[in-house]
Protein backbone atom coordinates (compact mmCIF):
# COMPACT_ATOMS: atom_id res chain seq x y z
CA UNK A 1 0.00 0.00 0.00
CA UNK A 2 1.88 3.02 -0.94
CA UNK A 3 2.03 6.56 0.35
CA UNK A 4 1.41 7.76 -2.87
CA UNK A 5 -2.07 5.63 -3.37
CA UNK A 6 -3.75 7.08 -0.09
CA UNK A 7 -3.08 10.59 -0.94
CA UNK A 8 -4.48 10.14 -4.62
CA UNK A 9 -7.06 8.42 -2.78
CA UNK A 10 -8.05 11.08 -0.42
CA UNK A 11 -7.64 13.74 -3.03
CA UNK A 12 -9.91 12.11 -5.23
CA UNK A 13 -12.34 11.72 -2.30
CA UNK A 14 -11.90 15.26 -1.70
CA UNK A 15 -11.91 15.85 -5.47
CA UNK A 16 -15.69 14.53 -5.76
CA UNK A 17 -17.14 15.87 -2.43
CA UNK A 18 -15.99 19.74 -3.17
CA UNK A 19 -16.08 19.83 -6.95
CA UNK A 20 -19.15 17.53 -8.06
CA UNK A 21 -20.94 17.11 -5.13
CA UNK A 22 -22.63 20.82 -5.58
CA UNK A 23 -23.87 19.33 -8.81
CA UNK A 24 -25.46 16.75 -7.43
CA UNK A 25 -29.05 15.76 -8.00
CA UNK A 26 -31.13 17.85 -5.84
CA UNK A 27 -34.23 15.51 -5.97
CA UNK A 28 -35.73 13.55 -3.47
CA UNK A 29 -34.09 10.15 -3.11
CA UNK A 30 -35.35 6.79 -3.05
CA UNK A 31 -36.23 6.63 0.25
CA UNK A 32 -38.02 9.93 0.48
CA UNK A 33 -39.98 9.59 -2.57
CA UNK A 34 -41.10 6.09 -1.65
CA UNK A 35 -42.20 8.62 1.72
CA UNK A 36 -43.88 11.27 -0.06
CA UNK A 37 -45.90 9.48 -2.27
CA UNK A 38 -46.90 7.30 1.02
CA UNK A 39 -47.87 10.66 2.28
CA UNK A 40 -45.42 10.25 5.08
CA UNK A 41 -42.69 12.34 4.34
CA UNK A 42 -43.02 15.22 6.98
CA UNK A 43 -42.86 12.88 9.64
CA UNK A 44 -39.19 12.54 8.98
CA UNK A 45 -39.39 16.09 9.13
CA UNK A 46 -39.02 17.07 12.92
CA UNK A 47 -36.56 18.61 15.08
CA UNK A 48 -33.61 16.80 15.08
CA UNK A 49 -32.94 15.57 18.70
CA UNK A 50 -29.16 16.52 18.41
CA UNK A 51 -29.14 19.71 15.86
CA UNK A 52 -26.43 18.69 13.57
CA UNK A 53 -23.80 21.48 13.27
CA UNK A 54 -23.86 21.55 9.16
CA UNK A 55 -26.99 20.15 8.66
CA UNK A 56 -28.11 18.74 5.07
CA UNK A 57 -24.24 19.14 3.62
CA UNK A 58 -24.43 23.35 3.64
CA UNK A 59 -22.00 24.35 5.72
CA UNK A 60 -23.70 27.39 7.62
CA UNK A 61 -22.84 31.38 7.24
CA UNK A 62 -22.01 30.53 3.76
CA UNK A 63 -24.37 32.11 1.44
CA UNK A 64 -23.98 30.70 -2.12
CA UNK A 65 -25.31 27.13 -2.04
CA UNK A 66 -22.71 25.97 -3.86
CA UNK A 67 -20.07 26.71 -1.88
CA UNK A 68 -21.37 25.89 1.08
CA UNK A 69 -21.74 22.00 -0.25
CA UNK A 70 -18.19 21.79 -1.20
CA UNK A 71 -16.88 23.02 1.99
CA UNK A 72 -19.17 20.77 3.72
CA UNK A 73 -18.09 18.26 1.51
CA UNK A 74 -13.86 18.76 2.22
CA UNK A 75 -14.90 19.30 5.71
CA UNK A 76 -16.76 16.14 5.91
CA UNK A 77 -13.78 14.07 3.83
CA UNK A 78 -11.30 14.99 5.38
CA UNK A 79 -12.48 14.32 9.50
CA UNK A 80 -13.48 10.70 8.00
CA UNK A 81 -10.52 10.20 6.92
CA UNK A 82 -9.12 11.57 10.08
CA UNK A 83 -11.34 9.64 12.02
CA UNK A 84 -11.23 6.43 10.43
CA UNK A 85 -7.43 6.34 10.88
CA UNK A 86 -7.53 7.77 14.34
CA UNK A 87 -9.84 4.95 15.22
CA UNK A 88 -8.65 1.96 13.16
CA UNK A 89 -5.32 2.66 14.17
CA UNK A 90 -6.40 2.11 18.12
CA UNK A 91 -7.84 -0.47 16.67
CA UNK A 92 -5.91 -2.66 14.64
CA UNK A 93 -2.96 -4.89 15.93
CA UNK A 94 0.63 -3.66 15.31
CA UNK A 95 2.40 -6.65 12.86
CA UNK A 96 3.50 -9.32 15.64
CA UNK A 97 7.27 -9.65 13.77
CA UNK A 98 9.48 -6.06 13.17
CA UNK A 99 9.60 -3.66 10.23
CA UNK B 1 -31.87 5.20 1.93
CA UNK B 2 -30.90 7.13 5.66
CA UNK B 3 -34.42 6.99 7.65
CA UNK B 4 -34.36 9.98 9.50
CA UNK B 5 -35.95 9.93 13.20
CA UNK B 6 -39.82 9.68 12.85
CA UNK B 7 -40.14 7.15 10.89
CA UNK B 8 -39.41 4.60 12.58
CA UNK B 9 -41.77 3.59 15.90
CA UNK B 10 -40.19 2.56 19.02
CA UNK B 11 -40.31 -0.90 19.24
CA UNK B 12 -38.16 -1.15 15.96
CA UNK B 13 -35.33 1.68 16.43
CA UNK B 14 -34.54 0.12 19.86
CA UNK B 15 -34.41 -3.52 18.57
CA UNK B 16 -31.85 -2.07 15.58
CA UNK B 17 -30.16 0.13 18.11
CA UNK B 18 -28.85 -2.89 20.04
CA UNK B 19 -28.99 -5.35 16.99
CA UNK B 20 -26.58 -2.39 15.85
CA UNK B 21 -24.50 -2.41 19.14
CA UNK B 22 -24.37 -6.40 19.24
CA UNK B 23 -23.00 -6.54 15.22
CA UNK B 24 -20.30 -3.45 16.27
CA UNK B 25 -18.92 -5.41 19.03
CA UNK B 26 -18.79 -9.32 16.72
CA UNK B 27 -17.32 -6.79 14.25
CA UNK B 28 -14.16 -5.36 16.06
CA UNK B 29 -13.51 -8.48 18.08
CA UNK B 30 -13.13 -10.26 14.05
CA UNK B 31 -11.90 -7.32 12.53
CA UNK B 32 -8.85 -7.32 14.95
CA UNK B 33 -8.14 -10.91 14.15
CA UNK B 34 -8.65 -10.52 10.81
CA UNK B 35 -6.50 -7.21 9.75
CA UNK B 36 -3.13 -5.10 11.10
CA UNK B 37 -2.45 -2.13 11.47
CA UNK B 38 -1.01 -1.85 7.81
CA UNK B 39 -4.74 -1.79 6.92
CA UNK B 40 -5.43 1.76 8.28
CA UNK B 41 -4.73 3.39 5.59
CA UNK B 42 -7.13 1.44 3.03
CA UNK B 43 -9.24 2.17 5.69
CA UNK B 44 -9.56 5.20 5.85
CA UNK B 45 -9.55 6.16 2.07
CA UNK B 46 -12.57 3.94 1.43
CA UNK B 47 -14.31 5.30 4.35
CA UNK B 48 -13.65 8.92 2.98
CA UNK B 49 -14.23 7.84 -0.74
CA UNK B 50 -17.45 6.10 0.32
CA UNK B 51 -18.26 9.58 2.12
CA UNK B 52 -17.51 11.81 -0.49
CA UNK B 53 -19.27 9.38 -3.40
CA UNK B 54 -22.74 9.15 -1.08
CA UNK B 55 -22.99 12.96 -1.57
CA UNK B 56 -23.31 12.92 -5.45
CA UNK B 57 -27.27 12.32 -6.03
CA UNK B 58 -27.64 11.55 -9.52
CA UNK B 59 -30.95 11.74 -10.87
CA UNK B 60 -32.73 8.02 -11.49
CA UNK B 61 -36.37 8.16 -12.70
CA UNK B 62 -39.54 10.52 -12.48
CA UNK B 63 -37.70 13.46 -10.20
CA UNK B 64 -36.05 10.66 -8.16
CA UNK B 65 -32.70 10.49 -7.45
CA UNK B 66 -30.26 7.57 -5.74
CA UNK B 67 -26.55 7.46 -4.23
CA UNK B 68 -23.95 5.23 -3.58
CA UNK B 69 -24.03 3.90 -0.36
CA UNK B 70 -20.77 2.03 -0.42
CA UNK B 71 -21.21 -1.33 1.67
CA UNK B 72 -20.55 -3.69 -0.48
CA UNK B 73 -17.41 -1.99 -2.02
CA UNK B 74 -16.21 -1.37 1.38
CA UNK B 75 -17.14 -5.79 1.76
CA UNK B 76 -15.03 -7.00 -1.91
CA UNK B 77 -12.46 -4.92 -0.36
CA UNK B 78 -11.78 -5.99 3.12
CA UNK B 79 -14.03 -8.79 3.81
CA UNK B 80 -17.52 -8.10 5.46
CA UNK B 81 -16.70 -7.60 9.05
CA UNK B 82 -14.57 -4.24 8.49
CA UNK B 83 -17.48 -3.13 6.24
CA UNK B 84 -19.82 -2.74 9.01
CA UNK B 85 -17.03 -0.63 10.85
CA UNK B 86 -16.44 1.26 8.13
CA UNK B 87 -20.16 2.22 7.24
CA UNK B 88 -20.55 2.23 11.01
CA UNK B 89 -18.06 5.68 10.81
CA UNK B 90 -19.01 7.13 7.89
CA UNK B 91 -22.65 6.69 8.82
CA UNK B 92 -22.63 8.03 12.61
CA UNK B 93 -20.49 11.30 11.51
CA UNK B 94 -23.89 12.05 8.64
CA UNK B 95 -26.19 11.76 11.01
CA UNK B 96 -24.44 13.62 13.93
CA UNK B 97 -22.52 16.29 11.73
CA UNK B 98 -24.89 16.55 9.23
CA UNK B 99 -28.13 15.91 10.22
CA UNK B 100 -28.51 12.84 7.52
CA UNK B 101 -30.23 9.83 8.62
CA UNK B 102 -32.16 9.86 12.24
CA UNK B 103 -30.32 9.69 15.84
CA UNK B 104 -32.96 7.04 16.80
CA UNK B 105 -32.52 5.19 13.30
CA UNK B 106 -28.80 4.87 13.35
CA UNK B 107 -29.01 1.63 14.40
CA UNK B 108 -31.23 0.63 11.52
CA UNK B 109 -29.20 2.48 9.27
CA UNK B 110 -26.32 0.38 10.51
CA UNK B 111 -28.16 -2.62 10.17
CA UNK B 112 -29.03 -1.97 6.59
CA UNK B 113 -26.27 -0.07 4.72
CA UNK B 114 -23.73 -1.20 7.23
CA UNK B 115 -24.50 -5.00 7.70
CA UNK B 116 -27.21 -6.17 5.35
CA UNK B 117 -25.44 -4.60 2.27
CA UNK B 118 -22.01 -5.75 2.82
CA UNK B 119 -22.53 -9.33 3.82
CA UNK B 120 -25.15 -9.76 1.10
CA UNK B 121 -22.49 -8.05 -1.62
CA UNK B 122 -19.81 -10.70 -0.26
CA UNK B 123 -21.85 -13.68 -0.45
CA UNK B 124 -23.48 -13.09 -3.79
CA UNK B 125 -19.89 -12.40 -5.04
CA UNK B 126 -18.87 -15.49 -3.73
CA UNK B 127 -21.41 -17.21 -5.41
CA UNK B 128 -20.25 -15.23 -9.52
CA UNK B 129 -17.20 -16.04 -8.72
CA UNK B 130 -17.82 -19.74 -8.61
CA UNK B 131 -19.25 -19.37 -12.08
CA UNK B 132 -16.88 -16.51 -13.69
CA UNK B 133 -13.04 -17.51 -12.40
CA UNK B 134 -11.62 -15.07 -14.93
CA UNK B 135 -10.69 -11.29 -14.53
CA UNK B 136 -14.20 -10.43 -15.89
CA UNK B 137 -15.52 -12.09 -12.86
CA UNK B 138 -14.08 -9.79 -10.98
CA UNK B 139 -15.93 -6.74 -12.33
CA UNK B 140 -19.20 -9.35 -13.10
CA UNK B 141 -18.74 -10.09 -9.64
CA UNK B 142 -18.48 -6.70 -7.97
CA UNK B 143 -21.46 -5.22 -9.93
CA UNK B 144 -23.85 -8.31 -9.45
CA UNK B 145 -22.95 -8.41 -6.15
CA UNK B 146 -23.17 -4.45 -5.30
CA UNK B 147 -26.59 -4.14 -7.04
CA UNK B 148 -27.93 -7.03 -5.19
CA UNK B 149 -26.73 -5.23 -1.78
CA UNK B 150 -28.12 -2.20 -2.32
CA UNK B 151 -31.87 -3.76 -3.34
CA UNK B 152 -31.59 -6.00 -0.54
CA UNK B 153 -30.65 -3.27 2.06
CA UNK B 154 -33.52 -1.08 0.61
CA UNK B 155 -35.80 -4.22 0.96
CA UNK B 156 -34.62 -4.56 4.92
CA UNK B 157 -35.24 -0.66 5.13
CA UNK B 158 -38.81 -1.43 3.58
CA UNK B 159 -39.49 -4.01 6.19
CA UNK B 160 -38.63 -1.62 8.63
CA UNK B 161 -41.14 0.79 7.67
CA UNK B 162 -43.81 -1.16 7.74
CA UNK B 163 -43.41 -3.21 10.79
CA UNK B 164 -43.56 0.63 12.22
CA UNK B 165 -46.61 0.90 10.91
CA UNK B 166 -45.63 3.92 8.61
CA UNK B 167 -46.08 2.15 5.06
CA UNK B 168 -48.09 -0.73 4.87
CA UNK B 169 -45.65 -3.75 3.44
CA UNK B 170 -47.62 -4.19 0.15
CA UNK B 171 -46.93 -0.81 -0.81
CA UNK B 172 -43.09 -0.17 0.77
CA UNK B 173 -41.55 -3.42 -0.48
CA UNK B 174 -42.39 -2.97 -4.21
CA UNK B 175 -41.99 0.50 -3.94
CA UNK B 176 -38.13 0.35 -2.10
CA UNK B 177 -37.02 -2.66 -4.24
CA UNK B 178 -38.42 -1.37 -7.05
CA UNK B 179 -36.44 2.12 -7.08
CA UNK B 180 -33.45 0.78 -5.61
CA UNK B 181 -32.97 -1.87 -8.14
CA UNK B 182 -32.65 1.40 -10.54
CA UNK B 183 -30.52 2.97 -7.77
CA UNK B 184 -28.55 -0.02 -7.50
CA UNK B 185 -27.00 0.12 -10.95
CA UNK B 186 -25.52 3.16 -10.30
CA UNK B 187 -23.92 1.66 -7.31
CA UNK B 188 -22.91 -1.23 -9.59
CA UNK B 189 -20.49 0.35 -12.04
CA UNK B 190 -19.31 2.92 -9.30
CA UNK B 191 -18.34 -0.44 -7.33
CA UNK B 192 -16.77 -2.43 -10.17
CA UNK B 193 -14.73 0.91 -11.37
CA UNK B 194 -13.64 1.52 -7.97
CA UNK B 195 -12.87 -1.90 -8.05
CA UNK B 196 -10.44 -1.96 -11.55
CA UNK B 197 -8.96 1.21 -9.80
CA UNK B 198 -8.10 -1.14 -6.92
CA UNK B 199 -6.90 -3.79 -8.95
CA UNK B 200 -4.69 -1.47 -11.49
CA UNK B 201 -3.00 -0.12 -7.97
CA UNK B 202 -2.42 -3.56 -7.10
CA UNK B 203 -3.41 -2.93 -3.73
CA UNK B 204 -2.87 -6.45 -1.56
CA UNK B 205 -5.27 -6.73 0.81
CA UNK B 206 -8.21 -7.54 -1.27
CA UNK B 207 -11.07 -9.42 -0.38
CA UNK B 208 -12.34 -9.91 -3.82
CA UNK B 209 -9.22 -11.50 -5.20
CA UNK B 210 -10.25 -15.09 -3.07
CA UNK B 211 -11.68 -17.15 -5.41
CA UNK B 212 -13.62 -20.20 -4.18
CA UNK B 213 -11.32 -22.72 -4.37
CA UNK B 214 -8.11 -20.80 -3.53
CA UNK B 215 -6.99 -19.26 -6.79
CA UNK B 216 -6.35 -15.61 -6.38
Amino acid sequence: MSVKFIWIGLASAVFLAVVISPFASPWLDGLERVAENAGVLERGEGEPLIAAPVPDYAMPGVPNERLATSIAGVVGTVLIFAAAWGIFKLTLRKRENGK
Amino acid sequence: MHIPDGFLDAKTFVTLDVAAAGLIGVATSRVRKALEERAVPLMAVLAAFIFAAQMLNFPVVGGTSGHFTGGALAALTLGPWPAVLIMTLVLVIQSLFFGDGGILALGANIFNMGFVAPFVAYGVYRVVRLVFRSNAGLYVGSFVASWLAVVAAATACALELSVSGLIPFSVSVPAMAGIHALIGIGEGIITAGAVAVLVASRVEVLKLKEVPGGVG
